[in-house]
């Protein structure tokens, strides 16, 4: 990154560089709603991922791609609607749209990553932001999950049109989220703090027939 | 409470229910037992209740017609108690279930005895079409009187008045191929799909898939038709690819093969639903399903004739008894008369012959039937009269006779003597119109089937229809056209389906059917014991006949006119006789009159369905902040702002007492003027912007000027509509060269998100910038009043000297130890913070800010003091002080419009058009009640001239008004013509209460007018 | 509810993902401050309203956030194609039917060579 780069954005880290109580956009509503548990019949299991860092990226897919291989060692997801996600799974950039990507990695990586990126992108017209705070990644899985999936969102969650490595923004319930499937078993939901307690609650209620329970 | 537990019409053997199962219910009061896969109209039939319910609009007394949807006289209101009340649900569709409770629909004080039937005896005359429009529409204001009584008389069903303890929900479907019926056709169809891998739905409004096989006489591979029906269903149950729905009804067809399907899960078990496992079930499910293909399969509904006293209990349709014998093993009647026009209803003969009870006689419109259906019945020996149509039934609870007579039905005459024959039962078969109402809802007219006698559904693209649905009326042919049909659906998607190996079916010869719709009386139309058409409606052939003699020609005015197929009801029995009646007498064809349009629903549905889980607390999505928990603990009330919960004020309780609204806004507005405020404004919009280009950006779409703001500085912008007209308002800082925030009002955030993409992708795709929401990832507080300098200073790094961190500047640093962007802007009109920190850590800064500021005062307030606040400095609400009608100047804000910036802004050019440069429009100004006690309504007009003759000329409207603590007066902003050049004046208000109250007009800034108190 | 075929999400999505934007096809026009107050009025204000085939802009707001235009019969409501920003149409009220060919092809090209000079 030139001098003069520098200066065209404000790279800022918004994390605290000590320990302070730290909230999820779900806080509220495991203290109102409360977190059934996890039975021997529930057939539907919510995980949350909190605190993750959430960037998105926007550009041009050649150079960005480049630039994201170089950083995070696999590349951008070649198809609209997909993703890519390291060996280990915990790191993954989605397709959102053809010139915006979400890039999800362990919580407290965003910064660094940006700083990377943006050296690598070096005079690149790209931008990044940092939306960590602005969302939470909440896993689904049981046998019901697609049922309970179905109740919620108009989009097709059959394995033949979402097959694993698909990731999507769509309606659900009356908001909206981006709904991915990384493994066979698990489906991800990536929900804006301001919905997420409408959303948690609906999914309690959506899943109360499938005993449905929260981990953690 | 009386019992009954004979069930004199029930035969020995046969049916499809299970007899072992004894069910109990209560109709009207009186205990009835049934059988385990009963519908709630065998049951009624079984016991032999004749009567079912009273007529719409003559109070006649009405018994069951048919076996399925079509009924249109066996509506029930539903529930042992209040909660589980259930309106019109058609006794012939509601499977019973052992403790069952249903009342009839109309009939007041009761069926029996009905209050209203006088009417009813008076004959037409007294209720011709129209009579509600003529007689009860004058005058008006007596409408609401009459209505009540009519109501009571007519009875509609009730909604129950307790809270529902069901629940209901959605689903959301996506297939290859929409099967819609489940009978011959529609079965072929599934498995022919199913076989080939499609996705595939079957669904079938009835208890059990099979539709007409149930009660088939025929056979399939040497078998009852049934036992292959069970077969189907059997291999279909089996399959992954295929989702099967019982007792599911298809009720609208919408656009692009979106088709919503209401499944009753629970309703053949109870009133409301059972618990399994501890968790309640789910009572019924809309079925929201997206297929590729539909194939219609939805049969036909058979055609009773039109004769006089056709309403009376004991006449029904063929079909509907065969279906009562076969399937339910009960024979609705002792005598039968059949009266027909095709061979296809001598079936009902057949059965009821076979259930060991008397056939009259078959009663045949044409000359000479030869089919082998007629063959078979003249070899019983039953008696055939040929030529012939029952014209009128007579009875009064129940059919005692019908009289029988020959009849030219072209003439449209009685050519000989009436003889009457003894019976209980007439049934009656005109014909099979295919059921065309889900086709119809696409928008398609159905065509005229002049050789099947029926209109036939138009399809539009990716519509199918098979088997009776299309007029294919014999087994064999609806089982190979139902797998046809498949086959076609499925290479429209570009898949292929192999043909399947269908059943053998007997091919029975039929003869031609003959047209008959009304039968001739020897009476004329208008003077003939009542005809009826439609019987939900109280429709007779009189009626259309007196409608096409006013003048009403177009079917879809007689239809309006006499209320032929409205409701529920929806035309499935009389609307192919109503329209064969308005042809006859407008001497035209049936296809040149035209059919009406069928719309949803095709059956009634539940509210419960059609809401599914989007009601109570999850009725709308409610959006909260970081911080809501706490505003929830310190007693906040709350403000729907859009979707967003907001705190509106915070009520103290003082000695028990708590605090009204007025007082906490009064403690709340003075703790910022005088001490320190903290607002949870995180529900603004904020957009974060990037790009070489993105000040261009801001400079066309603001209509101020960016070209110079630095980096570290933040201003205030307007955006316009390109017709001029403000829609929103917020301040922009500049955190880099080529980086900006954006902030928008709370409610405008999504609408300028899209906003600037629709200029930047669709006009200016040149620019290199890009929007991303940042709302939810930022929290944002401020802090505000004199004090929020100390405040703030004892748990920040920034340097908040007035020189270093001046007005509309922002600065980078920690607060309370978490990274932290503040910015100097005020909407109070003091000194003021904006904290912006990542949402995740709001709730310790926030929290930190308290620790710190109660030595202050620290106050949190609410939207409500905000509002107070920012109209006592004049700063406008985009949407609550403009409306979309009102440009910058209006407003006064010329400060805000960069008239010479090299480019044309959008909005810019409008400034310049006639209209919003008159000087008559309506601008913002102040307004001073003059009594200061007043708080003038929000909305209310204003007028110059308050003894001006009504109507006044109004002016303008209050858009904001509020009582200032600090003023310790009323004070409200509005808009006013011409109002920027009549400083001083008096304006009036004239209010509903007969007051006028009177206000100065005045600048629109009432408290700091220099702004001295945020520049500190 | 319509089914929409989103040209950049490369699929059909539920009408609750979109939002409609009105008659597709409006330019700005280029000079705003050369219109005669006519001129600019039918640009703010006049919109088409035909039986048949009508070009629309659509927006995937819930999604990709594209703006796109459609095709479609006011009358049958079937949508006759979807397509991108710059593009043009092949179904319109003089070719009902669909363009011939080669001139949709010359289109096409042109189309691409725009956004290869873009990119």
């Amino acid at each position: 990154m030139s001098e003069q780069t520098a200066t065209w954005y404000n790279l800022y880290d918004a994390r605290p560089q000590v320990e302070v109580p730290a909230e999820s956009p779900l806080a509220w509503s495991y203290h109102h709603s409360g977190r059934p548990a996890v039975g021997e019949k529930s057939r539907v299991v919510l995980r949350e991922r909190d605190m993750a860092g959430h960037l998105i990226l926007r550009g041009g897919a050649i150079v960005l791609d480049e630039a994201v291989r170089q950083v995070l060692g696999f590349g951008l997801p070649g198809r609209p609607n997909t993703l890519t996600r390291d060996e280990s799974g915990e790191r993954s950039v989605q397709w959102l749209s053809p010139d915006e990507w979400l890039v999800i990695v362990p919580g407290g990586e965003e910064f660094a990553l940006e700083k990377r990126l943006r050296e690598a992108l070096g005079d690149a017209h790209t931008a990044i932001v940092n939306v960590s705070g602005g969302q939470t990644l909440i896993e689904l899985s049981g046998e019901k999950a697609r049922e309970l999936l179905m109740k919620s969102t108009p989009y097709d969650v059959h394995p033949e049109a979402f097959p694993v490595g698909k990731g999507v923004t769509t309606v659900f319930a009356k908001a909206n989220l981006i709904l991915r499937r990384p493994t066979e078993e698990r489906w991800e939901l990536v929900l804006r703090r301001s919905f997420a307690d409408y959303l948690y609650r609906w999914i309690l209620d959506a899943g109360a027939e499938y005993a449905i329970g929260v981990e953690g | 409470m009386s019992q009954s537990l004979k069930q004199p019409n029930r035969l020995k053997e046969g049916g499809r229910i299970d007899r072992a199962r004894r069910l109990s219910f209560t109709y009207n009061g009186k205990t009835y037992q049934g059988h385990a896969g009963d519908t709630l109209a065998s049951a009624l039939l079984a016991n032999g209740v004749d009567v079912v319910n009273r007529s719409f609009k003559y109070s006649r007394p009405r018994g069951i017609v048919a076996a399925g949807a079509e009924e249109p006289n066996a509506l029930v209101q539903l529930g042992s108690n209040e909660a589980a009340q259930v309106p019109n649900v058609r006794a012939t569709q509601q499977a019973l279930f052992d403790g069952l409770v249903a009342r009839s629909t109309n009939g007041w004080p009761n069926v029996q005895r009905d209050a209203m039937s006088l009417v009813g005896k008076l004959g037409g005359r007294f209720m011709p079409p129209g009579f509600y429009y003529k007689t009860f529409m004058a005058p008006a204001s007596m409408w609401m009187t009459y209505e009540k009584f009519i109501r009571k008389g007519a009875g509609l069903g009730r909604s129950p008045m307790e809270r529902d303890p069901d629940s209901y929900d959605h689903l959301n479907q996506h297939c290859d191929l929409l099967v819609i019926g489940a009978g011959p056709a529609g079965l072929a169809a599934a498995l022919t799909a199913a076989r080939a891998g499609a996705r595939v739905i079957l669904c079938d409004e009835q208890e059990e898939l099979g539709g007409s096989l149930l009660d088939s006489r025929e056979l399939l591979d040497d078998r009852p038709a049934a036992q292959w029906a069970e077969q189907a269903v059997a291999e279909l149950a089996e399959c992954a690819n295929v989702t099967l729905l019982p007792r599911t009804t298809a009720n609208g067809y919408h656009d692009h093969h979106f088709v919503t399907l209401h499944e009753r899960r629970t309703e053949h078990l109870g009133e409301t639903a059972p618990t399994v496992d501890g968790v309640r079930s789910t009572r019924s499910r809309m079925h929201r399903v997206r297929a590729g293909q539909v194939l219609l399969a939805t049969g036909a509904h058979e055609r009773p004739l039109v004769y006089a006293g056709n309403d009376v209990p004991g006449n029904l349709v063929a079909g509907a008894v065969s279906t009562y014998i076969r399937r339910y093993g009960v024979v609705p009647g002792n005598r039968l008369v059949l009266s027909v026009s095709n061979d296809h209803a001598y079936r009902a003969a057949l059965d009821w012959d076979e259930a060991g009870r008397e056939v009259v006689a078959i009663v045949d419109a044409r000359r000479h039937p030869d089919g082998e259906l007629v063959e078979q019945a003249r070899a019983r020996g039953i008696r055939i009269i040929e030529g012939s149509a029952v014209i009128e039934a007579k009875g009064d609870k129940r059919v005692s006779g019908a009289r029988v007579a020959t009849i030219d039905a072209e003439a449209f005459t009685v050519t000989g003597q009436a003889e009457t024959l003894a019976c209980d039962t007439i049934a009656s078969s005109g014909g099979y119109s295919p059921v065309i109402h889900l086709a119809s809802h696409t928008g398609a007219r159905p065509t005229w089937n002049e050789e099947i006698l029926g209109f036939v559904p138009s399809l539009v693209k990716g519509v199918h229809a098979a088997g009776s649905a299309r007029g294919v009326h014999d087994l064999a042919g609806g089982l190979a056209d139902g797998m046809a049909k498949a086959r076609e659906a499925l290479t429209a998607l570009g898949r292929s389906a192999d043909a399947i190996e269908l059943p053998r079916a007997d091919v029975i010869r039929e003869g031609q059917a003959c047209a008959l719709y009304q039968v001739p009386h020897e009476k004329p139309t208008l003077r003939a014991p009542k005809q009826f058409v439609d019987l939900q409606n109280d429709v007779t052939a009189a009626a259309i006949e007196l409608a096409t003699r006013e003048g009403f020609e177009s079917i879809e005015h007689v239809k309006r006119y006499t209320a032929m197929g409205f409701g529920t009801d929806q035309g499935k029995l009389g609307n192919i006789n109503g329209m064969a009646i308005a042809a006859r007498c407008l001497g035209k064809s049936i296809p040149e009159v035209g059919t009406t349009v069928f719309r949803p629903n095709y059956t009634p549905v539940t509210f419960g369905a059609i809401v599914g889980r989007h009601c109570r607390d999850l009725f709308d999505p409610e959006r909260y902040t970081a911080l809501h928990q706490w505003h929830v603990e310190h007693g906040a009330e709350f403000e729907d702002v859009g979707q967003w919960k907001r705190p509106w004020y915070f009520p103290r309780t003082v000695d028990g007492k708590k605090e009204s609204m007025d007082e906490a806004v009064a403690r709340e507005c003075l703790a910022v003027r005088e001490k320190v405020g903290i607002l949870d404004a995180s529900t603004l919009g904020k957009i974060d912007i990037q790009g070489p280009d993105a000040r261009e950006f801001l400079g066309r779409i603001y209509t101020n000027k960016w070209a110079k703001l630095a980096p570290g500085r933040a201003r205030y912008g307007l955006m316009c509509k390109d017709d001029g007209m403000l829609m929103d308002d917020g301040t922009t800082s500049c955190l880099a060269e080529n980086h900006f925030l954006m902030t928008t009002t709370t409610g405008g955030a999504a609408g300028v998100m899209e906003w600037l993409e629709l200029w930047h992708q669709t006009e200016w795709p040149e620019l290199d910038v890009t929007f991303t929401s940042v709302t939810d990832q930022w929290a944002t507080m401020t802090v505000t009043g004199p004090e929020a300098r100390k405040l703030l200073g004892e748990i920040t790094d920034i340097d908040l000297d007035r020189d270093a961190f001046k007005f509309m500047d922002w600065r980078e640093g920690k607060v309370a130890d978490v990274p932290a962007r503040v910015f100097r802007i005020s909407f109070t009109g003091e000194l003021a913070y904006e904290i912006n920190v990542q949402a995740n850590y709001a709730m310790h800064v926030w929290k930190t800010l308290f620790e710190h500021g109660e030595k202050y005062g620290l106050t949190p307030y609410g939207t409500e003091t905000m509002h107070v606040l920012r109209a006592e400095k004049g700063f406008i609400i985009a949407g609550q002080d403009t409306d979309g009608s009102v440009t910058p100047e209006d407003l006064g804000m010329q400060w805000a419009i960069g008239y010479d910036k090299p480019n044309s802004w959008v909005g810019k050019r409008a400034l310049s058009r006639p209209d919003t440069r008159r000087t008559d429009r309506k601008q913002l100004v102040g307004l001073r009640p003059k009594d200061p006690s007043v708080v003038l309504e929000e909305g209310a007009q204003i007028v110059f001239d308050p003894d001006h003759a009504i109507p006044m000329p109004m002016v303008g409207h209050v858009t904001s008004s509020y009582y200032s603590p600090t003023l310790k007066s009323g004070f409200a902003l509005a808009v006013v013509k011409g109002g920027h050049q009549r400083m001083g004046e008096t304006v009036y208000l004239p209010m509903v209460d007969g007051k006028t109250h009177a206000a100065e007009i005045v600048g629109t800034i009432f408290v700091d007018p220099k702004g001295e108190r945020q520049n500190v | 509810m319509f089914l929409i075929y989103c040209p950049y999400c490369e699929e059909h999505r539920e009408e609750e993902e979109f939002h409609p934007k009105g008659q597709a096809h409006i330019a700005r026009p280029a000079d705003p401050e050369a219109c005669s107050d006519e001129e600019w009025g039918d640009y703010l204000f006049f919109r088409d309203n035909p039986r048949g085939i009508h070009h629309e802009l659509w927006v995937h707001a819930v999604g990709c956030r594209k703006f796109f235009n459609i095709t479609r019969n006011t009358v049958s409501y079937e949508i006759l194609e979807t397509y991108r920003m710059g593009e043009q149409p092949r179904f319109t009220a003089e070719y009902p039917e669909g363009k011939p060919a080669e001139k949709k092809s010359a289109a096409a090209k042109e189309v691409a060579q725009q956004e290869g000079v873009k990119a």
